[in-house]
């Protein structure tokens, strides 16, 4: 495989990771698939762009860029304020909705209420942006060669390095914290966890919010690195739920590992099939798990 | 007054046909518990296949053999069924929610190949001159419009009548007993897929057959009429209808339908020319709200299931 | 004086489906009180209820006289009420010591790595242990964890829930040996069993639940030789 592929794919692999710690959490959680995560990652680069945009009006006179990135300051502040801001609105959709329905017991009804917002999510920033494609920034971006035959730009590098950083953040959180390791207790067993004392909607709440916040990030360096469009948090979401299962329901390494599979999988099928059919390599990557191994890498049990 | 009696035709014909699609939905959801996100996909596979075989033939794409509209439409069902049954099996034994993905996925997938496949299924363009029922009488608009619309209607009828005998079948029993306590059925030495996959797949070939009516009355195919929107306006009429509930589907698809379109034609009204393409975003919104209203405060939609002893356990 | 008392308590999973229907009784500081009964009888869900997973539709259950209506099972257990489940009574997938920590998390910052050494201490089986996933441990050591880890907030009301259930004889022996400690250090329990035989031999008094209501009452050892307890169990020797 050339080397060309491997970056590449890592590069677009530590986003669909980033958004799918939200969905492995949620999913071993909540035990429902959430069709409307996708959005988050869109709703999170948008607010973005609207921040950065503010700031710069704010401040007067544009962004300037970081040595050789083709984005300043400005849309690092702007990223922080949105993977707050999309923390809460992940955490809004689950008080008028989802936590609503789960107390009608049927999880089916959930994924039907997600599949419904994530297409009003949608359509909302559509309504406001239009469709057309928007970009955090005009500026070319640099390439570097990191060894023979393998290039990237500055901000992939920069992308791939901080989603890698925030994945392996979570995970250390997860596993080292007494707030983790509630998370990780509620997620295997929630009656046992009441019983220990941990208050589960805490819980619940802490999960929507990372997981808001994760997805923001992986959508702000899809838009760093391709564009803004409505649409790109939707078409992010089969590589998402791909990457969950592959790794294994509920496994933030997993996620972190399955997207890294998914995009290099993508990336190497390009010149195969052509990129256009990219977004199927993640399908065939699916089903092909769910035949073999459907607990998934890291999964221990069976969903 | 001929053009509103033809377009009430119109309207009416195109609202049954998807109240056949919500029809099948409501035998995989309703009355199986199966979670179907690709209804596209599958209606999407069931146009492609009665267009290749009615249509006449072209240069630029596969298919085209002419043969009788009939013929066109078992065939679309068939090809449906057996996408289903392939997703099916595969995935009927996993985890519920695992049939939602892997059908999402397969009605992607799907859209790719419509796509991009462009020597079978002509690319963006998609495929045109498909054969209308009664195109004998197309100089006629009220005659033939009335005559289409009774062919759909008959079709529909069928479906429906052939749905409540198949539900209160002990058939149709085993199915909800299963969706209401799945290890309760199975110590009766019911084995829950065989039954499963069944429902998922004639569900899934009736989805085919509204695909198939579609495309022959639109005339024409193109991918863009399978977006995963489609799935969604199916879902809507389903749970406002009241999803367990033939009737609730076919109701609910009648008034899903002519919201949509009057609300279509509102915007296309009002809006200046450069705000509609926002409308119809609105549009979606609105119709995503709708649903999520009915889920949280309408559970059972317009007219509920039939009452069947259902127990829940917090 | 008594910790617990229960009055006259209604409880049910469903509304108008009542499983327990109008139980009292009370429980003291450092005595043991088996609650006995044939499947469906109640015990479970009697149980629960203490803990606060199953609502109560009608009575009380006071803690030192303060009523408990409305707590959810994750204040109870900050409160003092503990509970063993059944099934389910140990985070399989988290390691021994990420069991008891999580089960010290409640408590004041100073107190929790010494209640974990205490808890070690009690169940040395469990120290040898203690980075092993708790799914992976024997069904004996497994119910020393569950008991480990309610007792880890040192409560003053310990509830179990058939600990028994699945044990060999021996291993059976030792867990009510075990509690027999834990009462005489001064905790109130409430122990839900099948095994009569075994829990008897540790019980200061005993109910025997049937239909959801108290149809016998007795003094520990003693009913062991009672032919009204054998009868309750619909013919099946104690």
């Amino acid at each position: 495989m050339n080397g060309q592929i491997v970056i590449d794919g890592m590069t677009s692999g530590a986003m669909i990771g980033l958004g799918a710690i939200g969905v492995t959490l949620t999913y071993g959680l909540l035990r429902f698939a959430n069709f409307a995560h996708g959005e988050f990652a869109t709703w999170g680069a948008y607010i973005a762009l609207v921040l950065a945009s503010l700031l710069g009006t704010l401040l007067g006179g544009a962004d300037g860029t970081i040595g050789d990135l083709t984005f300043g300051w400005h849309l690092l502040v702007a990223l922080a304020g949105s993977m707050v801001l999309t923390a809460l609105l992940a955490l809004a959709l689950d008080s008028v909705l989802f936590r609503r329905l789960r107390r009608h017991g049927s999880g089916m009804v959930l994924v039907i209420a997600s599949f419904g917002a994530s297409l009003a999510l949608r359509s909302l920033l559509e309504f406001g942006f239009t469709g057309q494609p928007q970009y955090y920034s005009r500026e070319i971006a640099m390439t570097v060669a990191i060894a023979p035959g393998m290039r990237a730009t500055l901000d992939q590098l920069v992308v791939l390095g901080v989603a890698v950083a925030l994945m392996a953040g979570t995970h250390l959180m997860l596993t080292h914290t007494a707030l983790g390791r509630a998370m990780r207790a509620t997620s295997e067993n929630p009656d046992l966890a009441r019983l220990a004392g941990i208050d589960v909607a805490d819980v619940v709440r802490t999960t929507w919010l990372l997981g808001g916040a994760m997805a923001a990030a992986a959508g702000v360096f899809l838009g760093v690195t391709v564009q803004l469009r409505p649409t790109m948090g939707f078409e992010l979401l089969l590589p998402l739920f791909a990457a969950a299962i592959l790794g294994g329901i509920g496994s933030v390494p997993g996620a972190m590992a399955g997207g890294m599979i998914i995009g290099i999988a993508e990336a190497a099928a390009v010149p195969i099939a052509g990129a256009q059919y990219r977004a199927a390599v993640a399908f065939v990557v699916l089903l092909v798990v769910l035949l073999i191994k459907p607990t998934g890498l890291f999964g221990a049990r069976e969903r | 007054m001929i053009g509103l009696a033809s377009y009430l035709c119109f309207f009416v014909t195109l609202a049954l046909i998807y109240g056949v699609a919500t029809l099948g939905l409501n035998l995989q959801w309703g009355s199986a518990g199966l979670f179907n996100v690709g209804v596209a996909g599958f209606a999407a596979v069931g146009a492609y296949v009665s267009a290749w075989i009615t249509a006449t033939p072209v240069d630029t794409h596969w298919g085209g053999f002419a043969l009788p509209i009939p013929l066109g439409w078992l065939a679309a069902m068939a090809a449906s069924a057996l996408a289903a049954f392939v997703v099916g099996a595969a995935t009927l034994r996993l985890r519920a929610d695992y049939l939602a993905i892997t059908t999402f996925g397969a009605a992607i997938s799907l859209e790719l190949v419509a796509l991009n496949a462009d020597r079978l299924t002509g690319g963006p363009f998609g495929i045109a001159f498909i054969p209308r029922p009664f195109a004998a009488l197309s100089d006629q608009p009220l005659a033939f419009s009335a005559a289409n619309m009774l062919l759909v209607a008959a079709v529909a009828g069928v479906v429906f009548v052939a749905l409540e005998r198949l539900t209160r079948s002990p058939w149709g029993r085993v199915l909800r007993a299963l969706r209401e306590d799945e290890a309760a059925a199975a110590s009766l030495g019911k084995s829950p897929a065989k039954f499963r996959l069944q429902a998922f797949v004639i569900g899934a070939a009736l989805i085919g057959l509204a695909g198939a009516m579609q495309a022959q009355f639109f005339g024409f195919i193109a991918p863009d009429n399978y977006l995963p929107v489609f799935t969604f306006q199916i879902w809507v009429m389903l749970v406002l209808g009241g999803s367990g509930n033939n009737k609730g589907a076919l109701l609910g698809a009648v008034v899903v339908w002519g919201v949509w379109t009057a609300s279509g034609s509102l915007f296309n009204l009002l809006l200046a020319p450069e705000w509609q393409a926002r409308g119809a975003a609105l549009r979606v919104v609105a119709i995503g709200v709708v649903l999520a209203s009915v889920l949280l405060w309408r559970p059972r939609g317009l007219i509920g299931e039939r009452a069947t002893v259902s127990r829940h356990v917090e | 004086m008594s910790v617990l008392t229960v009055e006259t308590v209604v409880a049910g999973y469903e509304p108008g489906l009542p499983i327990v229907r109008g139980v009292s009784f009370t429980l003291s500081a450092g005595e043991i009180l088996v609650l006995l009964g044939p499947n469906g009888a109640g015990k479970s869900t009697l149980a629960k209820a203490v803990a606060g997973l199953v609502t109560i539709s009608s009575g009380t259950v006071r803690l030192r006289g303060v009523s408990l209506a409305g707590m959810a099972a994750h204040d109870r257990i900050r409160h003092g009420v503990a509970f063993v489940p059944q099934t389910g009574n140990v985070f399989a997938g988290l390691t021994v010591a990420d069991n008891l920590a999580i089960a010290v998390n409640i408590l004041p910052r100073a107190e929790r790595a010494g209640r974990i050494a205490a808890m070690l201490a009690l169940f040395p089986d469990l120290a040898a242990a203690r980075r092993a996933r708790a799914g992976l441990l024997s069904g004996g050591q497994r119910q020393m964890l569950a008991i480990a880890r309610a007792l880890a907030v040192a409560p003053s009301v310990l509830t179990l829930d058939e600990p028994s259930a699945g044990l060999s004889p021996k291993l059976v022996g030792a867990v009510m040996q075990k509690l027999r400690e834990i009462r005489d250090s001064g905790v109130a329990i409430l122990l839900v069993e099948q095994n009569a035989r075994a829990a008897l031999a540790v019980a200061d008094r005993a109910m025997i639940l049937a239909e959801g209501r108290i149809a016998h009452e007795g003094h520990g050892a003693s009913m062991l030789d009672d032919p009204a307890v054998a009868g309750l169990y619909l013919g099946r020797r104690v």
